[in-house]
């Protein structure tokens, strides 16, 4: 009976071959390493965020006079709200995390590179859309800080000649930010942007089991047809789509053997998570500000207003550059260089174990400038601060200029022919 | 080396200094379990703060669950104006005339535990000094030039402030600077708890939780190890 239904079913939609393309049969390499538990840790922050945010939106209020009152409403009135509104708050914060470290990752490995640059800007569409997804999230809990922030960011449009001020009118929908910016941003943030990452999510997994998935090694997996003995290829059995074309080897099913090795990461995750949440859900005033546990007032700015950790790289690239149109081309440029990444590098092998010193030095100058620009988004701007910042700054940009001169003749060493791990 | 290193820590207090001037608060080292400090503190709360300070988000009969009060007994002796139990807890002060007196609305409390500290509030209220240039010939150390009156000046007495900025020992009060003290804490406890009244629940809730884990994390762990071992 059952077997007949799925019969029938299989007829009509191939969801078992599609099961087996993406899953059973899909051929993973098997010297996976802790960087690659990050995008599987991606998606289950996605789901956390996106069942949490479903409930929340059940008792959230968005309207300027109630907005506040419902987050506390929840707090207090609902059954478990307040582990709802940590787990998603807490989410908003680790999905930054995770994604921070997926992305650190590609760069590692170069898994960016030919024939994979599509499938980064996937990612780097779905790290845009996830910044503005959390940048109106974070006006909707309506406190002080989400006021002054949201205040801030929109500013920064501003700073585009001409359309500037038209374009700031335009995004908040008043003239100051007030009841029309939240409840726009509401429905952005509850039903437009989501849409929009869980297709991008959908096309960057499709895009990366089309051109398979790289590995620390650099190496490819997937071999022309008739040019390795039988016995050397991976003994599993794998998809037809990708053994039509090609020998296999060095890999494993991506389920059960990535299911259930990722399944202790996703644990492992969860124990640092939770603990979060259960036992410090502000952050230390970093997930969720002090300042906004009062409700908003247009009247009343807080002391220091600081982006939320997140974004702090980005606005400090902003902040030490003095003129606020170049500033605000600094910081969109800091995104597009990374769009752009795959074409900055010249290179043809991959993975940092077998480029040439100077990557390797040039990729950790990058993370600590990086973390550094972000350590000082969340400080006040004094002339110490700045010139750090201006720094790291320098170090940042100073990545992709390096990688494009090393790059082109760059002295590698030679790239195995099969994984070593 | 050495010297440098002794150099360094001589110099890190400096550091402290620059990273910004912060007012050093006392701690209140209170305890969201003791639930007699909180029945305290929410008495100290409806008799000395409501009147101006709502606590417009917090109700009254989850107030008396937590704190182990009966519904009859809690309506009896914390709520004198005639509201129902399920009421939040607030006050009938007009706050446009309220801003007028005192300069600006009085703030509703109920989360000023988590926007400032019970640390903060714990030295706020014992940190009041004589200033006659100040409306109410009070000022405060650790809020300067605060709109509020000292209200708990019979309790706690008169201090003043010398050239350094030290306060002086409190005269005139009911209480002994222990007693104060301790009542202050009390109210600093009664916030922290309006602040979230989930806390405890959130934090014991945690231990099973995060225990689930660990004991899933031994099982997966063993599951990744049978399965893995086909892969070579």
């Amino acid at each position: 009976m059952f077997a007949n239904l799925m019969a029938w079913i299989e007829q009509r939609l191939p969801l078992m071959d599609a099961m087996n393309k993406h899953a059973a049969q899909y051929p993973a390499p098997k010297n996976f390493n802790f960087w690659y538990v990050f995008g599987i840790l991606a998606s289950v922050v996605l789901v956390n965020q996106l069942l949490t945010g479903v409930w929340l939106t059940m008792n959230y209020e968005p309207s300027g006079d109630g907005a506040f009152a419902s987050v506390e409403y929840i707090m207090r009135d609902v059954d478990y709200g307040w582990l709802l509104r940590y787990m998603h708050s807490t989410g908003a914060s680790a999905f930054f995390v995770v994604v921070y470290m997926h992305m650190f990752r590609g760069m590692m490995y170069g898994s960016y590179q030919k024939p994979r640059e599509l499938l980064w800007l996937f990612g780097m569409l779905i790290f845009l859309v996830l910044m503005a997804e959390a940048f109106m999230g974070y006006l909707l809990p309506w406190g002080n800080m989400s006021y002054w922030g949201a205040q801030v960011i929109i500013s920064i449009f501003g700073a585009i000649p001409v359309i500037g001020d038209d374009l700031t009118l335009w995004i908040r929908g008043d003239y100051v930010i007030s009841g029309a910016t939240l409840n726009r941003f509401f429905a952005l943030h509850v039903i437009a942007l989501p849409l929009v990452l869980v297709v991008l999510v959908f096309l960057h997994i499709l895009a990366l089991h089309e051109v398979g998935s790289n590995n620390p090694d650099g190496t490819n997996i997937k071999k022309p047809k008739g040019s390795v003995p039988p016995e050397e290829q991976s003994k599993f059995t794998f998809h037809e789509q990708y053994t039509k074309k090609y020998d296999i080897v060095d890999a494993i099913p991506f389920h059960p053997y990535y299911t259930v090795k990722d399944l202790v990461a996703v644990v492992i995750f969860l124990i640092v998570f939770c603990w979060v949440m259960f036992f410090a859900p502000e952050g230390g005033g970093y997930f969720i500000e002090a300042p906004n546990f009062e409700p908003a007032n247009g009247l009343k700015t807080p002391e220091h207003i600081a982006p939320v950790w997140y974004f702090g790289p980005f606005y400090t690239i902003l902040r030490v550059i003095p003129d606020k149109l170049l500033g605000a081309i600094g910081m969109f440029g800091a995104i597009i260089a990374l769009f752009m990444l795959p074409w900055f590098d010249r290179g043809t092998v991959k993975s940092l174990r077998y480029r040439c010193t100077a990557h390797t030095v040039n990729l950790v100058q990058f993370a600590i400038c990086f973390i550094i620009l972000g350590v000082l988004g969340t400080l006040p701007a004094n002339p110490l601060n700045n010139m750090i910042g201006a720094i790291a700054s320098f170090g940042y940009f100073g990545f992709f200029v390096a990688l494009w001169i090393y790059s082109k003749n760059e002295k590698t060493q030679p790239v195995p022919e099969r994984v070593t791990g | 080396m050495k010297k440098f290193i002794v150099a360094v820590l001589a110099m890190l207090p400096m550091l402290v200094i620059a990273a910004g001037p912060s007012l050093e608060l006392d701690k209140a080292n209170n305890d969201l379990t003791d639930k007699a400090s909180l029945k305290r503190g929410f008495e100290a709360y409806i008799n000395n703060c409501l009147a101006c300070h709502e606590l417009k988000y917090q109700r009254y009969n989850r107030t008396f669950a937590d704190l182990g009060i009966s519904d009859a007994d809690g309506a009896a002796n914390y709520m004198h104006t005639g509201e129902k139990v399920g009421d939040h807890i607030t006050n009938t002060m007009p706050a446009k005339e309220a801003a007028k007196w005192f300069g600006s609305t009085p703030p509703d409390l109920t989360l000023e535990a988590r926007f400032r500290s019970p640390d903060w509030i714990y030295t706020y209220l014992r940190s009041f000094y004589v200033d006659e240039s100040r409306p109410f010939g009070v000022n405060n150390k650790v809020f300067k030039d605060v709109g509020m009156p000292h209200v708990l000046q019979n309790l706690q007495g008169i201090r003043t402030i010398d050239e350094h900025g030290n306060l002086s020992e409190a005269t005139g009060g009911s209480m002994t600077a222990e007693e104060y003290d301790e009542f202050a804490r009390d109210l600093a406890n009664f916030l922290e708890y309006t602040g979230e009244p989930n806390k405890l629940e959130r934090e014991s809730m945690g231990y099973w939780v995060i225990g689930f884990l660990f004991i899933l994390l031994f099982f997966s762990y063993l599951l990744k190890k049978e399965y893995w071992r086909d892969v070579h």
